[in-house]
């Protein structure tokens, strides 16, 4: 194999804030032709940067300060800003995260892969037409010939990705920048956007410099792989060496934060502390301070690479020679303390917290003159379920399923238009508002997204106060007179500390802290009023791993010492088979199977279920799974497909199931799934 | 979207009703009927018979909402504010005090009005959309500093010393052009020039400021990355990616304001001594002839919904995302 890109010593400079960000900090690393190079690492650890230096499209604040970048022995930042074009988008293309915001909105599709046909090879036309039709093909989208015409807004999520990805292949490019391809997507989605890439770059033969955060993309996808942290590579191996054998500590950490199935009793690894700011003079090794095997050297002299095995090298002083007898048995990620499993869900798990019986949200669609009500978007359509008492309900399905809208509506935050919510054995549906606001206490919502859930003009402890004030709950009986009692106060600092963040930070605002500790605001904001049951909606799918690892812990621990409930709402499957006892999957606003999560996560009955899983990659140094390929995308909830719901997609479907939707089958007391397959009999 | 369009039309109406009701409150809340006939009749003939008689020429010797010596409905109808009103729904104007017909006022006066208004309007959205892209294009550089450190001058000043300043220097000092005043032939032109122009001046510190602002909004957009990325020059992606985004907002902003050209300006009519509506509505207001200040207002008000009405259908020829409902 040849040498396609090489980057050495590379060093990028941001100009944000007072000072100056080395955001990427001596990068060095080569790519073969053919082959697909993974860049793993958190976010902000200049993954991003190293690629937008590579095409030399860093922000304006940003600039190269030193390295090289060559590509076929031309060295990229070298060139005159002119001949630089001629390299971008032909011999170098980039996709990126969001194809939602990365596509020109007003521009047809057809134009903006024109654009590059022509700019590059000069084709106009009816060639230009004939090319851009053959590039839609190959990329998979379908009526191709009618589509080009269409512009972004008309696309799912996943077709504009194979939008993004025909317009970085118009120009056949040595090589291709992926930055977070699939991170947007659903995982069922992401399985086919991956396939895609594979498949293309058999037959095209371009390398892939692929930058992502998901070990399991990697495992999927790479044949190399880069770990990044604070600005450097730390750690470069072969997929199979690196999922082997990871050796830097930072590594491990990274593998012993995932949640999976096997780590359900303990609490997963974290690595203490947060990264380093990029702006500081840096003496030791960057990981040192959050590291648990530093000692002395690390704090004073910089790590080189070591070799661990041939092509395996690792910034690390375990590795240096002379230390040789620290490493590398030494290695081990120090995993979360075992914890105490619930003593309430083995023998209340029958008592029930919350039962929903066919519950359903529709939203009308309004039509004509007098806004007629001429349908409904089914977006919640008879959903039944229950959460145990101090036990986690997760509800699981990819985004527009409906479960977001499940859990307002068991809070009654949109009224539901039929079905009941019983919570304790209380109706919550057509509750009076007074009745209502008096209970809310008891359940709480922690939400997605922790940078636009918290009012950014008010401090902490108005934050988590309001509510108590609201819902007049108070931990200890207040004298009268004694007005924002002190009692009131000592209440937030314990709330803090519970959640782990020292009492001291209730004074500052949401902007002032990372993402993580934004998340536990939100859980100690909800905790506040002594709820019963938390709505947990996808509290943790915008967070880092070693973060998510942190929120996951204090959930559970907080369960443990609480006895709290939970509906877990996520589209994660790892988190799913962690935290989760009992687990329901929902496709199009309904529920096709639910169960305990041994019965569901362990033998799938439903074929969406089994797609589902299947989709999921697996970290692991082996490729072995069998991808069940789900084609087309979710279908819109205003127009469901006849009969059962998914019998588009389904790869097992049968006459029947265009016609009836389903009744459930039951394969055990808990475990059901509403699927022709097993009503047949 | 031709059902969008007859609810739009048909929520103007409350709307219009509730401008000529408001209109006419505060009108009459500084004024009476009797003043009024004062005003125009004049301090010398003043008689109380005079006034009743000016009052019952013109229709003013009602009561102004509620007549309580009627019955029924009448109570509502024989009015001042409902004879008044209901004319004018029908588009009868009726006479200004000085016993010209309205209508033909306003058609005659309308021509002057666009011909100053028409020309700044277009000149300037070219002129300002123009600086605005230069400066987008030097972004962060002294031009885009300078240029900024100007629009900020040019706002901070009043209109009114643009016009006072341009008179005083094109036309009194160097004699380029009259100082004011209006032809109906072609050489309206050189009466034209210099209001336009001053127009054009007065408006560009705002504007150059604003379309600058949105173009470096889209600017920052991750569309115009994979632009950049696709290996398109500076050019072409300022041009074909950024500009088409940044004349939704531009255009938008825009068609708002075209039917209300119609209605000319209200200060630099005066100071020009242009015949056009602005001065009318000016004149009438210093008059308080009602009749003409309520059917410029409710003028007004109509081409504005009528702006809106546009706005909403220009959205849907520049942004493939919008389709009205």
């Amino acid at each position: 194999m040849n040498l396609l890109l090489q980057i050495k010593n590379l060093q990028t400079l941001l100009h944000t804030g007072p000072a100056p960000v080395m955001a990427v900090d001596g990068l060095s690393l080569q790519i073969m032709q053919g082959e697909t190079f993974a860049l793993l690492g958190e976010s902000g650890c200049g993954k991003s940067m190293t690629a937008l230096s590579v095409m030399r499209l860093l922000p304006e604040t940003g600039e190269i300060i030193a390295g090289s970048i060559r590509i076929g022995g031309e060295d990229l930042l070298l060139l005159p800003e002119a001949d630089m074009r001629n390299v971008r988008g032909k011999r170098i293309s980039m996709i990126f995260q969001e194809p939602m915001l990365s596509l020109n909105p007003v521009m047809t599709v057809a134009e903006q892969i024109g654009e590059v046909l022509r700019r590059h090879f000069n084709l106009r036309g009816v060639a230009q037409h004939q090319r851009v039709l053959e590039i839609l093909n190959q990329v998979g989208i379908p009526d191709a010939d009618r589509r080009m015409e269409e512009y972004p807004f008309q696309f799912s999520g996943g077709m504009k990705q194979r939008v993004m990805i025909a317009m970085a292949l118009a120009g056949e490019p040595e090589l291709l920048i992926a930055d977070e391809p699939t991170t947007a997507l659903d995982v069922t989605i992401q399985a086919q956007v991956l396939d895609l890439m594979r498949d293309l770059q058999k037959r095209s033969g371009m390398s892939i410099l692929l930058i992502t955060h998901d070990l399991g993309v990697v495992a999927e996808m790479a044949h190399k792989v880069a770990v990044m942290y604070a600005g450097q590579i730390i750690e470069m191996a072969t997929r199979e060496e690196f999922f082997h054998n990871p050796s830097h500590p930072y590594s491990h950490k990274l593998f012993a934060s995932l949640p999976a199935k096997n780590k359900r009793d303990r609490g997963l690894a974290v690595i203490s502390g947060t990264v380093p700011p990029l702006s500081r003079e840096f003496i030791g090794c960057r990981f040192a301070d959050r590291c648990d095997h530093a000692w002395d050297l690390c704090r004073t002299t910089m790590p080189g690479w070591s070799e661990v095995t041939s092509g395996h090298q690792v910034k690390c002083h375990l590795f240096d020679q002379d230390n040789g007898s620290r490493a590398p048995s030494s290695v081990k990620a120090v995993e979360g303390t075992p914890q105490r499993a619930s003593v309430l869900q083995s023998d209340c798990s029958i008592l029930e917290l919350l039962r929903v019986t066919d519950l359903k949200v529709y939203f009308p669609i309004q039509k004509g003159l007098m806004k007629r009500v001429v349908g409904h978007v089914k977006a919640v359509d008879g959903v039944s379920l229950t959460i145990p008492r101090g036990g986690t309900l997760a509800l699981v399905g990819e985004s527009g399923c409906g479960k977001t809208t499940v859990g307002k509506g068991i809070l009654q935050l949109i009224r539901p238009t039929a079905g009941s919510v019983l919570y304790d054995g209380l109706e919550l549906v057509g509750l009076e508002r007074r009745q209502l606001r008096e209970k809310r206490a008891e359940f709480q919502i922690i939400f997605q997204d922790p940078y636009s859930s918290l009012n950014p003009r008010m401090r902490i402890v108005d934050i988590i106060e309001e509510g108590m004030n609201a819902l007049n709950v108070r931990g200890k009986p207040v004298s009268a007179g004694d007005k924002p009692s002190s009692s009131e106060r000592w209440e937030v600092d314990a709330l803090l500390q519970r959640v782990g963040l020292p009492p001291e930070t209730k004074w500052r605002y949401p902007h002032e802290f990372s993402g993580g500790q934004r998340q536990r605001i939100a859980i100690a904001r909800a905790l506040a009023v002594n709820p019963r049951l938390l709505i947990c909606d996808e509290p943790t799918s915008a967070l880092d791993v070693s973060v998510q690892a942190q929120i996951l812990n204090l959930l559970k621990e907080l369960q443990n010492g609480l006895g709290l409930s939970y509906l877990f709402i996520t589209h994660n499957i790892s988190v799913v088979e962690y935290l989760a006892d009992e687990v329901a999957v929902m496709y199009l606003g309904r529920i096709v199977e639910r169960g305990s999560m041994d019965e569901v996560m362990g033998s799938p009955q439903h074929p969406y279920t089994q797609a589902l899983l299947s989709a999921v990659p697996v970290i692991g140094p082996d490729l072995k799974r069998e991808v069940i390929r789900l084609h087309g995308d979710l279908p819109s909830p205003a127009n469901p497909p006849a009969g059962c719901h998914f019998h588009p997609r389904c790869p097992k479907v049968m006459p029947v199931c265009h016609e009836i939707y389903p009744e459930a089958s039951s394969f055990s007391f808990t475990h059901t799934a509403h699927c022709h397959l097993y009503t047949q009999k | 979207m031709l059902n969008y369009i007859i609810r739009r039309i048909l929520y103007a109406i409350p709307i219009l009703v509730g401008v000529n009701l408001i209109t006419f409150t505060l009108f009459f809340v500084v004024n009476t009927p009797d003043d009024m006939a004062r005003m125009q009749l004049g301090i010398k003939r003043v008689t109380p018979e005079a006034i009743e008689k000016w009052k019952h020429e013109r229709g003013y010797d009602k009561p102004l909402m509620l007549n309580d010596s009627e019955e029924g409905s009448g109570k509502f109808t024989h009015t001042i504010f409902f004879e008044k009103s209901v004319a004018m729904f029908a588009f009868d104007f009726g006479r200004a005090d000085d016993g010209r017909d309205i209508a033909h006022e306003i058609k005659s006066r309308m021509l002057p009005s666009l011909a100053i208004a028409l020309p700044v309007f277009l000149l300037g959205l070219i002129v300002y959309i123009t600086f605005a892209l230069v400066m987008a294009f030097f972004r962060a550089t002294y031009v885009d500093f300078w240029g900024v450190v100007l629009c900020v001058a040019l706002m901070s000043i009043s209109s009114l010393f643009y016009i006072i300043g341009g008179q005083f220097l094109i036309s009194k000092l160097w004699h380029l052009v009259p100082i004011s005043g209006y032809s109906s032939g072609l050489d309206a032109g050189k009466f034209l020039v210099l209001p336009v122009i001053i127009g054009i001046i007065s408006g560009a510190g705002a504007s150059t400021r604003w379309y600058r602002t949105i173009f470096l909004e889209e600017m920052s957009k991750d569309y115009v990355r994979t632009a950049r990325a696709k290996g398109l020059p500076e050019s072409i992606v300022l041009f074909r990616h950024v500009l088409r985004n940044a004349m939704i907002p531009i255009l938008t902003g825009a068609v708002v304001v075209i039917p209300l050209l119609f209605l000319g300006s209200l200060i630099a009519e005066s100071f020009f001594g242009i015949p056009g509506l602005g001065s009318y509505t000016i004149d009438a207001i210093s008059s308080q002839d009602f009749a003409v200040v309520r059917a410029m207002v409710f003028l007004g008000s109509l081409l504005y919904i009528v702006g809106l009405i546009l706005t909403d259908i220009s959205y849907t020829l520049v942004d493939p995302r919008i389709r009205l409902e």
